[in-house]
């Protein structure tokens, strides 16, 4: 399964400036391994020590966060859209 | 018509509308609750209340004594929903504001009398809460009310906006909010979860656009403190990320139904429209959404009138959710 990853701002020093990268797995857990370990700077900015999400980062396939949909036991098909975001102060606050 | 002593008894107690011809599928109801109704025009009137009281009966604000300065970091509703409860009280109030949010937010906070602090557009919402936080460390005096870690935020909608939404709309079986300081969805899904456990509740994540551009790295990041006490991630059982083009599509269409919304409530409806797409064909359902205020504030961004594509261009770089 290729997932199509949207990759934000703040990390796209570590993919060479790239938008959107390609990347194999069947859960979400797989396809975030595979990518650090594509691109090696992002040890510690996608997964924490322990293997769990980055505290600070969500992660969305189809736009639903996987954090409420299994987390990264998500499963991941062939084509998904994953986008990845900073989580930040938001909304009309 | 009931007669009122003062505008502050407005707030709260508003309408909820049928919006279901915008449903998706026949067997789902969405139910939309207008909380541009409350008198400084957003949902953010019950929280700014309920803080203020709070900090009254505290002693930490005496009405009518001098001097008596309030700082908060808002991008918008919250600080006009301050300033026009500061006005009344005799507060002066210091809004820290990034410089993106549109222009009638500004000057309906001029229009109010609060005072603008600038903070860095490209940081966002995130640089505000940054640049109030550094000014309430060097003036223990003001007063800091901090939405995003005052548990009177959420309790304002555990006390108002839960048990009226459970009041008007009983066969509620989905609650659809935005995700902001997160105090509507704590506050109102704590509520809903302990009076009908079986009520899913479901966060809108904002389109955060290019305003998160100004993060140095992940470790800027920032999940509100109430989010975290309230146990937000037990609570919430889906959250989904909303685009630009879609907020602004549903907040087009919204009109359909003779609502004039804010672009939060079109982000919300489209939310609201994705969770009714998941509801199977032979189950009912009633959605009930917020509306968290008109489209006044708004219109600068061109958001009704002009090409789609070029509001969505100019939306990612103001903050208007």
């Amino acid at each position: 399964m290729t997932a199509v990853l949207r990759i934000p701002t703040v990390l796209r020093p570590a993919v060479h400036g790239q938008t959107t990268v390609e990347i194999v797995g069947t859960t979400v857990g797989e396809v975030l391994t595979n990518l650090v370990a594509v691109y090696p700077t992002l040890e510690g900015q996608v997964l924490d020590a322990d293997g769990a999400l980055h505290r600070f980062l969500n992660v969305y396939v189809n736009d639903d966060d996987v954090r409420y949909i299994g987390g990264l036991n998500a499963p991941v098909a062939d084509g998904d859209d994953i986008t990845l975001l900073p989580a930040v102060a938001g909304g009309a606050a | 018509m009931t007669r009122y002593s003062s505008v502050l008894d407005l707030i709260g107690s508003t309408p909820v509308v049928d919006i279901s011809s915008l449903s998706p599928k026949p067997n789902v109801s969405i139910l939309a609750k207008l909380e541009g109704r409350n008198p400084a025009g957003s949902v953010k009137d019950r929280i700014a209340y309920s803080m203020i009281l709070a900090a009254e009966a505290e002693g930490r604000l005496i009405p009518g004594a001098p001097d008596q300065v309030l700082l908060e970091p808002s991008s918008g509703n919250t600080g006009i929903a301050l300033a026009m409860v500061c006005r009344l009280r005799g507060y002066h109030l210091k809004v820290v504001l990034p410089t993106n949010v549109s222009p009638e937010r500004r000057q309906l906070l001029v229009a109010w009398g609060a005072e603008i602090i600038d903070s860095p557009g490209a940081e966002g919402s995130n640089g505000g809460v940054r640049l109030a936080r550094e000014l309430a460390e060097e003036h223990p005096e003001w007063v800091f009310l901090y939405q995003y870690a005052n548990e009177n935020n959420p309790l304002a909608h555990y006390r108002t906006t839960g048990p009226e939404i459970l009041a008007d709309v009983p066969e509620i079986t989905h609650f659809v909010a935005g995700l902001g300081t997160s105090g509507t969805l704590m506050g109102v899904g704590r509520y809903l979860k302990e009076h009908k456990p079986d009520v899913q509740i479901w966060a809108i994540e904002p389109p955060s656009g290019e305003m998160v551009d100004g993060l140095r790295n992940l470790d800027d990041g920032y999940v509100p403190p109430i989010f975290v006490s309230n146990h937000g991630a037990e609570l919430l059982d889906r959250k989904v990320v909303v685009r630009p083009k879609e907020s602004i599509e549903w907040a087009r269409r919204l009109t359909e139904v003779g609502l004039f919304t804010g672009i939060s409530a079109g982000a919300i409806m489209s939310g609201a429209v994705k969770c009714a797409m998941q509801i199977p064909d032979d189950q009912t359902a009633t959605i009930v959404t917020i509306v968290c205020d008109d489209g006044w504030k708004y219109l600068s961004t061109g958001a009704w009138s002009d090409d789609i594509d070029e509001v969505v261009e100019r939306a990612k770089k103001i903050i208007y959710f």
